[in-house]
């Protein structure tokens, strides 16, 4: 039985990886998932310099998910460089860093430092809604999706993975912007912006007032996001959003991604990712499927 | 921490889950509960966190039902240690702690634990220490004067809980290992006001502060410990998603870089609860 997949040339063992800003950089939740049964790690979002992030409250509970809006709070590219990377390294799993900026020169200075690192992947954030400046600004129109693509992949030594949003009118589009620019895969969806008002309050239950929503209550949009994507390119799709269980997982893959990231169900079940590729393992079995591939897109 | 070349094997990683103060997500049975005060609840619980919590630490209990998805901290108010008996007294204020107090006895509850790093009882030793208690702020308090009590090394104890009213949920309890001075904000008990008002109406007096309760309290602790040069160690809370650490939801703001993200944002579950008071911007 065959649960490796490829995305840009980079083998995983199974197609399971975590989402940026679920998992820190695996130390915190090491102590509950084996990391070596990982497809990958992706990383929390890191710019060249430290961010501070936004005001508490940054995270509401929301029916069926959570909105989130903690502004990529993260310690700069040399603190992660210094410590989060050789960490990752002891762990027999390929290394995603989520890469954030508020400029086009943020992007490309943290993707040069990161060049000579052990790091397989690098994915673009240009898909935050909790940021002002930037990150969300490239990822809402084509154009500007197309030109901080092409000006990070002719910079990146690693394959990039732009990390598309969910808030824009034609997804299919982006994609298409994202492979024509040079982007090696594209993963998505990232959060949908939110809002929660405290009715007692009358005020924001956020700082920021709005967040980013995720859990289950996304999932299906997350899904048909995953399909159209998958119909308008050919580049390797990694899909997330509202993934909770294996059957989940399997319902992205049939939809035509290649990976899957588990995102906000890590901090309901923190064994959850592996959890997955067990489950994925046991309907492989059941069913008779000898190569995961199979499944992708086969609806 | 292992070289990069060697890489971690499962079974290492199994031998380090067996060691004490891991945390896990674990499943608990309810031994009881009962009502204590309006909206307040005392639950006992069986589980095997109870053999190594400390005083401040908290666990994450998360609801059934599947609307509520987040796991909900809690403070550890009481352990038996060698019987896997847990307390914790809460408020129902919103869906998921409402679902808590409809447990019986024998249901079953996941719970995620024990998290945060607890009060520093080495820094009662030889001193006379205050036990600050606001409200829902007040169960910790129960572990700490018990855990102090056993120590034995602190000089003196006196814990001061503010109430709302004549509910003084848990006083009997604290009385076990120190005397308890109250404040009501109703004044239908103890000192009519808060606990500052009660520390000045009873003339109290001590070397080191552990508190916990609401912000404006913790506020009025850590100017009443700044004026007097005394130490204080508040416990903060905050809204939380993954309380490990990981999600970088419910940070405060510190004087000094914090030791994750280097931007004056220490992690409330992780580097906390609870916080020497000159550290933190409350």
């Amino acid at each position: 039985m065959n649960t490796r997949v490829k995305i840009a040339g980079v083998e995983l063992k199974n197609p399971v990886m975590t989402a940026s800003g679920t998992f820190g950089s695996g130390m915190e939740y090491s102590e509950f998932v084996d990391l070596n049964k990982l497809g990958a790690v992706v990383t929390k979002g890191v710019a060249n310099v430290p961010w501070e992030g936004n005001p508490t409250p940054r995270v509401a509970e929301v029916y069926g998910g959570m909105l989130n809006a903690i502004g990529l709070q993260n310690p700069g590219i040399d603190v992660f460089m210094e410590r989060d990377i050789p960490f990752l390294q002891q762990y027999d799993t390929k290394i995603i860093v989520n890469v954030c900026g508020k400029t086009v020169e943020d992007y490309l200075e943290v993707v040069e430092k990161l060049g000579d690192c052990p790091v397989h992947l690098l994915e673009i954030n240009v898909s935050c809604p909790n940021v002002k400046e930037g990150a969300i600004a490239f990822g809402q129109k084509a154009d500007c999706l197309y030109d901080i693509t092409s000006a990070i992949k002719k910079k990146a030594k690693q394959p990039i993975i732009m990390k598309l949003s969910p808030n824009v009118t034609d997804i299919g589009e982006m994609a298409k912007a994202a492979e024509a620019a040079g982007a090696d895969a594209i993963s998505l969806i990232n959060t949908l912006t939110g809002m929660k008002i405290d009715i007692h309050k009358r005020k924001f239950v956020l700082a920021n007032k709005t967040g980013g929503l995720s859990g289950p209550a996304i999932k299906p949009i997350a899904v048909r996001m995953v399909y159209q994507a998958a119909q308008a390119v050919k580049i390797p799709i990694i899909g997330m959003g509202g993934i909770s269980n294996w059957e989940d997982a399997i319902e992205f893959l049939m939809a035509g991604a290649t990976a899957i990231a588990v995102g906000a169900m890590n901090f309901i079940n923190p064994y959850v990712t592996e959890e997955i590729i067990a489950g994925i393992e046991g309907y492989m079995q059941e069913n008779n499927i000898e190569d995961i591939r199979e499944m992708v897109g086969c609806v | 921490m292992q070289k990069a070349s060697a890489k971690l094997n499962h079974k290492s990683r199994a031998e380090m889950g067996l060691k004490m103060n891991s945390k896990k997500k674990t499943e608990a049975e309810v031994i009881s509960q009962q009502k204590i005060g309006d909206e307040i609840y005392d639950m006992w619980i069986r589980t095997q966190l109870a053999e190594w919590a400390k005083a401040g630490q908290f666990i994450c209990l998360y609801p059934h039902s599947e609307s509520t998805l987040l796991p909900r901290p809690i403070s550890i108010c009481e352990t038996e240690q060698g019987k896997g008996q847990m307390r914790i007294v809460y408020r129902a204020a919103g869906k998921g702690t409402k679902e808590f107090s409809s447990y019986q006895p024998g249901d079953k509850i996941a719970i995620l634990g024990n998290l945060g790093n607890g009060f520093p009882l080495q820094q009662a030793e030889g001193k006379r220490v205050f036990l600050i208690g606001g409200g829902i702020g007040i169960p910790p308090m129960l572990q700490l004067a018990k855990s102090l009590k056993e120590t034995g090394k602190a000089k003196s104890v006196s814990i001061v809980a503010g109430y709302r009213n004549e509910q003084l949920f848990l006083k009997e309890d604290m009385e076990k290992y120190a005397p308890v001075y109250v404040a009501t904000e109703d004044g239908s008990a103890g000192t009519k006001g808060n606990v500052m008002d009660a520390i000045a109406e009873k003339g109290l007096e001590a070397d080191v502060i552990m508190a916990c309760g609401p912000m404006p309290m913790l506020r009025a602790v850590k100017q009443f410990a700044q004026d007097k040069g005394m130490e204080a160690y508040i416990s903060l809370e905050e809204r939380m998603a993954c309380g490990v650490g990981a999600c970088l939801g419910c940070v405060c703001r510190t004087k000094e870089k914090d030791a994750h993200s280097h931007v004056n944002n220490a992690r409330i579950c992780t580097d906390g609860p609870v916080f020497d008071a000159k550290i933190v911007d409350i």
